[in-house]
């Protein structure tokens, strides 16, 4: 393991009596990905909003790249860059205009700011839109360019909050592809998502906060493991559903998901899956759909706190409530 | 605790040494947010229709449709009113302030300016130096639209230049207000329903259309203690004559109070709405 690029202790915030962030505790080593993971309201931003020196915390400390966030601002502001969760671009500037803006605000050399902004324009895929005003852009077109401000000055450590809520997949996608290649350029990355699977990918370690708390850590494998359960999905004709509930009950937790639709929540993994499909063989119950479904985020969720991580996972989640909260 | 150390290889230059933004840094910070400002007011149809159509109808409106039946002692309408119209314009004008503040706010633009190492300073200021070059080109265009319609300064070219002075000034005033105004609400509809009727009230209970004298007694004592009158009454007093000392103090002090009240209020609320 490498140096300590971002580390928190104790890290919390308050905001009268609700306690945004309780008390959170962090490394991330040079060159590698934290993605932290959970709902609307966790803590997430604000943890980001933190590190990024946009919010003071009411108590513990974090540092970045092993300057104080608090007691020099400035210093850290010139390592870090940062892409929100709502893409943080200027609707009436074109393309080029907004990474040229950004270009001047983080003081490069004038000569060279233009020649920055093509580069990243060509790298995002932008240049045929370079001269556009960004509210013509997809949302997709809206996150590259936001990416792209956000590494205008080259900054060894980057803050990616919820990188690709609200993307379709096609875009979303795209945009993994971008970060792993930043990481693999030597960029430290700390993630927010709600997504387990863009954890999943792009993460080394992965963080589950909720309520303000981490509530586990561990590789993405780990995590799966240790809190996530393989569920497997069977559509049957009406009149075989009890009797499949009942020859199921021994394999695993069986509940009714909707209409003739029962989930059996298997433990181990590919062979409890394997023993679903051979009692139905063998008993001649042929369903009209059958899926397996990987743990997801819910079932990490739920079997972490009790609680579902609420819809708002879902991936056509457009807006952004946490902000208001967080 | 574990060892803290700038990463070994290609992750930029030396270990960062904590420094502040030089004074040089920070207005050259405000004249590119200003720059970005400026921009993207002249690509927002709204902005364009507060500071030019709106306030040219206004104008034609109470020229031709009231201006015949308000008589004014001593003086043509036109002359009388066009003061009150360039004040009223920058009044209206300034909810683009709390508009695009709110907007940036909002949007996410000011967490990311506040993540990068410019100037602090540079947000509010930008933002009200982009809003004083929109003042001033209303007021030229104002100016242009009044001599069309029969306007002209009875005084001299260095009073009519002193009277934009203080309109500019108040307009200045009043971006800080609505800079905090846009802050507070941070939601540009929100900034736009809450300066609205606040400004309708004391633009429209003020000397810009009708003498005071006209009003009931109770709307007079407002009328004529309050900032928008006083900025009116100096600007008419250096483009009509008359008595013009005691109008241009009051308004000045008018103006400096409000940007001492408001000044701090917008920068308290912009470095603590982080």
């Amino acid at each position: 393991m490498g140096d300590i690029v971002i580390e928190a202790e104790g890290l919390g915030k308050d905001y009268g009596d609700v306690v945004a962030l309780d008390s959170v505790d962090l490394q991330v080593p040079y060159g590698t990905v934290l993605g932290l993971l959970g709902p609307n309201g966790a803590g997430k931003t604000t943890a980001v909003r933190i590190l990024t020196t946009n919010l003071r915390p009411s108590r513990g400390c974090a540092r970045v790249l092993g300057v104080d966030v608090t007691e020099n601002p400035q210093a850290v502001r010139e390592q870090i860059g940062l892409a929100g969760q709502s893409a943080a671009v200027d609707d009436n500037l074109t393309g080029r205009e907004n990474l040229r803006l950004i270009g001047y605000l983080t003081h490069q050399p004038r000569k060279g700011v233009s020649a920055r902004a093509d580069q990243l324009l060509e790298q995002f895929g932008l240049t045929d839109a370079a001269n556009r005003t960004a509210k013509t852009y997809s949302g997709g077109m809206r996150r590259r360019l936001d990416l792209a401000a956000s590494l205008v000055h080259r900054p060894p450590v980057l803050f990616l909050d919820e990188p690709t809520t609200g993307l379709d997949p096609a875009s979303r996608t795209d945009l993994w592809g971008v970060i792993e290649e930043l990481v693999a350029g030597g960029t430290t990355l700390l993630l927010t998502t709600q997504y387990l699977e863009e954890a999943d990918r792009l993460a080394n370690r992965i963080m589950v906060i909720d309520g303000g708390k981490t509530i586990a850590e561990g590789t993405p494998t780990e995590l799966k493991t240790h809190f996530g359960a393989t569920v497997v999905e069977i559509t049957l004709p009406a009149e075989n559903v009890e009797r499949a509930i009942s020859l199921l009950g021994p394999l695993g937790a069986t509940e009714y998901l909707e209409g003739t639709t029962i989930g059996v929540t298997v433990t181990d993994a590919g062979r409890g899956a394997l023993d679903v499909v051979r009692t139905l063989d063998r008993e001649q119950l042929v369903p009209d759909r059958l899926v397996v479904r990987e743990p997801s985020l819910d079932d990490v969720f739920l079997k972490l706190t009790g609680h579902r991580a609420e819809d708002d996972a879902e991936p056509d989640t457009t807006s952004s409530p946490e902000r208001g909260a967080a | 605790m574990t060892a803290v150390t700038a990463p070994p290889t290609d992750a930029g230059s030396a270990p960062p040494v904590g420094h502040r933004v030089s004074p040089k840094q920070a207005v050259l910070d405000a004249g590119v947010v200003a720059w970005r400002n400026l921009l993207s007011m002249l690509r927002t149809p709204e902005v364009l229709v507060f500071s030019s159509i709106q306030p040219v109808i206004f104008v034609l409106m109470f020229r031709f449709v009231f201006g015949g039946a308000i008589t004014v002692p001593g003086e043509s309408y036109v002359n009388f009113l066009m003061p009150g119209i360039f004040i009223q314009t920058v009044a209206f004008g300034s909810i683009t302030t709390a508009v695009g503040m709110a907007t940036d706010l909002q949007g996410g633009v000011i967490d990311r300016f506040r993540s990068l190492p410019m100037a602090r300073s540079a947000v509010l200021a930008g933002r009200t130096i982009a809003d004083l070059v929109r003042s001033v080109w209303v007021v030229i265009l104002m100016f242009v639209v009044g001599y069309a319609v029969g306007f002209r300064v009875q005084t001299n070219a260095l009073a009519a230049l002193a009277a934009i002075g203080v309109i500019l000034l108040f307009a200045l005033a009043l971006a800080w207000v609505f800079a905090y105004v846009g802050l507070m609400t941070a939601n540009p509809e929100a900034a736009q329903a809450a300066a609205f009727p606040f400004l309708a009230i004391f633009v429209f209970a003020s000397s810009a259309f009708v003498p005071l004298d006209t009003m009931p007694g109770w709307l007079q004592a407002f009328a004529e203690h309050q900032p928008v009158t006083a900025a009116i009454n100096a600007a008419r007093a250096l483009v009509l004559g008359g008595p013009t000392a005691e109008y241009v103090i009051k308004a000045c002090l008018w103006c400096v109070a409000i940007i001492i009240v408001f000044a701090p209020l917008a920068v308290h609320r912009y470095r603590r709405s982080s």
